[in-house]
């Protein structure tokens, strides 16, 4: 066996998996909205600080 | 007036500020809002954006029939014991605030597990546990924070929604192929002749095979199809040598690998598909948040309070109304149907039906309607037809709103394509005839060589570029056109018809004429300050023409729904409202809007209202004259016949009384006689001139909300660009041309290789890419210039 054999199939295995993953993300609805996702990650740092506040007035209550 | 904005929604606070924790407030609305975030630990909403709030809206009663099961039913996409998943429609969504405030919904109700917004489309996806809460208190919770969900009739048929994805598929697999397919053809262009490269040719040339398979059978299947049914309906268009191309790509590089004569087309052959694919892709712009296909189901509600004979209220939907139904229309409902008044003094707001904004005063026994939104308290009235019956609903049933418009166009590329194919098919005959007499072994290879170069990718790719990058363009300046075939049909416009009420006149600012015995200092103060209290649209607008006055407080004031204001200040007395209110019964003038005035029982004079024109209307019909034929086709009165003639270049058609099937029929005349119609309107009454015209064109003062349905909406504030609008697209039509030209440069150096018998895999590798890339740049670099103009 030659090590071009091992070479393409790892080559296309590689390949169709990046393909499946593509198409399991598009099946996913990933890229129905592009634009929200872009700005709920800007929110991350607000939420985390909301929540605390709210956990320690539970904690107070 | 810096400081006087109201905090959470930014419109003016005016002299009635309200303060609270050092912020200004519009109203008690806006305050209550802020109070509400406020406990709830959300004031980031201001932090993220400033005033980004609506101002909260009453809603008493108004979402009862969202207790139904049936109901509740239609609206959820997922439903079980414990977990209930609805999508809601809020148009108010505009900025990150909302995002953040809506996807914090669990902190004002626990028992939303989880909300999610898509922002293009102005959804949020709502889960929650219908056990603890249910979906009447969730929109009663969105509304009391100014997020207002919108529900009509249109929510009720559609269920779950099917999103077709197939092209990002067919483009993946095309892509994947492409991209392989090239790596495993370079050692075969570079000639490199090493021992180990020329043992495993076969398996690379069989490998490109495999790939190549699907590209052909699967991505590049909607273009056979294409081509089948156009040579079915005699037509050559442009898929059907683009399909040559293919199938003789894929059989010649077939066979070259069987019998070992060469390595094949297999690249060029899947870059082709990926690039007309992309092509396509890119054509596709969507505005997810607007609709092109409204008819009045999205106007509607969906369901109704009827009365039985017992007097009980219950919700019922608006399908199940039948004729002799008892219905309660509240305060600021649509009226579903067709019927006649029987409680309660309506003033009808018909201003989706017909642009018109002034409300029309009906008394009991008249005929009301299906269409018209009740805007002055509660009225109960008697339905003499069902929905689909109604006199506005009727006009859905012509046939026009069934005709798919690009159905009988041909496009500037099949029509070229149609002269291409029969040019190529009569060089591939004589080629191959030639070298059948000179050297007949390459007469097959020449032949298939000819069909190949010529398959007329950058020629397919010149319009979708064009349009799409020209959709992008215009959606900017916020005229969103439905498709690109629009684009190609609004260049080819000779007539324009255009609606007058909402259209060409504004629905914002109006304007007001007194006329009578002149007001005293301290009447007009009174009068002013009694406005102010008022909440009827009239009030409004006089309130806003008339001077500014000091802010009193009134001894007495009284609003009689429907009929006027009364009030008073010391010794003056104001009774401000219709003619009979104020007690002028002289027959006064039928045609427009007017308030009348009176003072300690004595008349004074009235207030007429005028329509006001757009900014830049006269200068718009100026430009368009010389070039089109004008014609204003108003569903109005005569009324302002005179002011129009002044308005409007002579030579403008002025046609007034027409029903919207008239409408319909005039623009079906004027095609019949051969001209292409641009249509312009905006409220529903104008929806069957809308489809049928070749284009229509919807103006909307909120592009979010409403507009019938049509080819393109346009923004109200961009109504007076319409001529470069339309002159950019003959531009672009001429852009394609040009794109046309130089692609048939690259065909003939392609055929040059062809007829002489040389055309090497390598060459057709190099030349079929670059064709398509310099088009792809050229027509995007020609549309950007032409959008630069624009602005």
């Amino acid at each position: 066996m030659s090590v071009i054999y091992i070479l393409l199939t790892v080559s296309v295995i590689v390949g169709v998996a990046f393909f499946f993953i593509f198409i399991a993300a598009v099946k996913s609805g990933q890229y129905d909205d592009s634009y929200t996702p872009s700005v709920r990650m800007l929110f991350e740092d607000e939420l985390v600080k909301s929540e605390t506040e709210q956990s320690t007035h539970t904690k107070t209550d | 007036m810096q400081n006087n904005t109201c905090f959470h929604c930014g419109d003016g606070c005016g002299n009635h500020t309200i303060r609270y924790q050092e912020k200004s407030f519009c109203c008690n609305g806006c305050k209550t809002v802020f109070e509400i975030f406020n406990e709830n630990d959300l004031t980031c909403y201001y932090d993220l954006q400033s005033s980004p709030g609506a101002i909260p809206k009453e809603i008493e009663g108004k979402y009862d029939f969202l207790s139904q099961q049936n109901i509740i039913e239609k609206l959820t996409e997922f439903r079980s014991d414990s977990i209930e998943i609805t999508t809601l429609y809020i148009p108010h969504i505009h900025c990150s605030s909302c995002i953040w405030i809506l996807e914090n919904l669990n902190k004002l109700n626990p028992k939303i597990s989880d909300s999610q917004v898509n922002f293009g489309k102005k959804t949020v996806r709502v889960t929650y546990n219908p056990e603890a809460t249910d979906l009447k208190s969730i929109v009663l919770l969105l509304s009391s924070i100014g997020y207002e969900p919108y529900i009509s009739l249109d929510d009720f048929k559609s269920g779950k929604k099917h999103i077709n994805r197939t092209l990002i598929y067919k483009l993946g697999v095309a892509g994947f192929g492409f991209g392989n397919i090239m790596f495993l053809s370079f050692p075969e262009y570079f000639e490199v002749n090493e021992f180990w490269l020329e043992q495993y040719k076969p398996l690379f040339r069989w490998l490109m095979f495999v790939l190549t398979v699907p590209v052909v059978f699967y991505s590049a299947q909607d273009y056979f199809i294409s081509a089948y049914k156009g040579l079915k309906a005699k037509l050559l268009n442009i898929d059907v040598p683009i399909a040559l191309g293919v199938s003789v790509l894929f059989i010649r590089s077939t066979i070259e690998i069987m019998l070992d004569l060469g390595s094949g087309f297999f690249d060029s052959l899947a870059g082709l598909v990926f690039f007309l694919l992309v092509g396509k892709f890119f054509q596709q712009k969507t505005y997810d948040f607007l609709s092109f296909e409204r008819d009045y189901k999205s106007y509607f509600p969906i369901a109704i309070t009827k009365i039985d004979k017992n007097g009980n209220e219950n919700s019922i939907q608006v399908y199940d109304i039948k004729k002799g139904d008892r219905l309660l229309i509240r305060n600021e409902e649509l009226i579903p149907v067709d019927g006649i008044l029987i409680n309660g003094k309506a003033k009808i707001d018909y201003s989706f039906v017909t642009g018109e904004s002034q409300t029309v005063s009906k008394h009991s026994g008249d005929k009301l309607f299906a269409g018209g939104k009740q805007t002055a308290g509660v009225i109960e009235l008697e339905a003499i037809k069902s929905v689909e019956q109604s006199y506005l609903t009727q006009l859905w049933s012509n046939d026009v709103f069934n005709k798919n418009k690009e159905d009988g166009f041909t496009t500037i590329t099949n029509n070229i394509s149609k002269h291409f194919t029969i040019a190529i098919l009569t060089i591939a005959a004589i080629a191959t005839t030639f070298w059948l007499f000179t050297d007949a072994s390459k007469a097959l290879n020449v032949f298939t060589a000819v069909l190949i170069i010529a398959c007329p990718c950058a020629i397919a790719l010149s319009a979708p570029f064009t349009f799409g990058n020209l959709l992008r363009i215009f959606g900017k300046l916020k005229f969103y056109i439905k498709n690109a075939c629009v684009i190609e049909q609004l260049a080819q416009i000779n007539t324009i018809i255009f609606d007058k009420t909402g259209t060409i006149t504004s629905n914002k600012n109006c304007n007001a004429e007194y006329d009578g015995e002149s007001l005293s200092d301290s009447e007009s103060l009174v009068l002013k300050n009694s406005l102010r209290g008022s909440n009827h649209p009239l009030s409004r607008t006089l309130y806003s023409i008339l001077d500014e006055h000091n802010i009193i407080s009134l001894d007495r004031f009284d609003e009689h729904i429907g009929k006027g204001i009364e009030a008073g200040h010391e010794d003056v007395n104001l009774r401000i409202g219709s003619a009979s209110f104020v007690g002028n019964l002289e027959n006064t003038s039928v045609l427009n809007t007017t308030v009348h005035i009176s003072s300690n029982n004595v008349y004074k004079g009235k207030f007429t209202f005028y329509n006001s024109y757009r900014k830049g209307v006269s200068k718009l019909f100026n430009q368009l004259k010389e070039q089109f034929d004008l014609v204003i086709l108003s569903g109005d009165n005569e009324g302002e016949r005179e002011n129009l003639k002044k308005l409007l270049p002579s030579k403008t058609k002025l046609i007034f009384n027409q029903k919207p099937e008239d409408k319909l029929e005039f623009i079906k005349y004027h095609q019949s006689e051969g001209a292409k119609v641009l249509m312009i309107g905006d409220g529903l009454n104008d929806a069957g001139a809308l489809a049928q015209s070749d284009v229509g064109i919807a103006i909307s003062e909120d592009v979010n909300v409403f507009s019938p349905a049509c080819d393109a909406i346009l923004d109200a504030t961009k109504f007076k660009e319409l001529y470069p609008y339309i002159k950019a697209s003959k531009s672009a039509i001429k852009i394609i041309k040009w794109s046309f030209l130089l692609s048939f440069i690259y065909n003939i150096i392609g055929l040059y290789f062809a007829v002489t018998g040389h055309l090497a895999p390598v060459v057709a590798a190099i030349l079929m890419p670059l064709s398509s890339i310099s088009i792809v740049v050229f027509t995007t670099v020609c549309t950007n210039i032409l959008g630069r103009r624009l602005k």
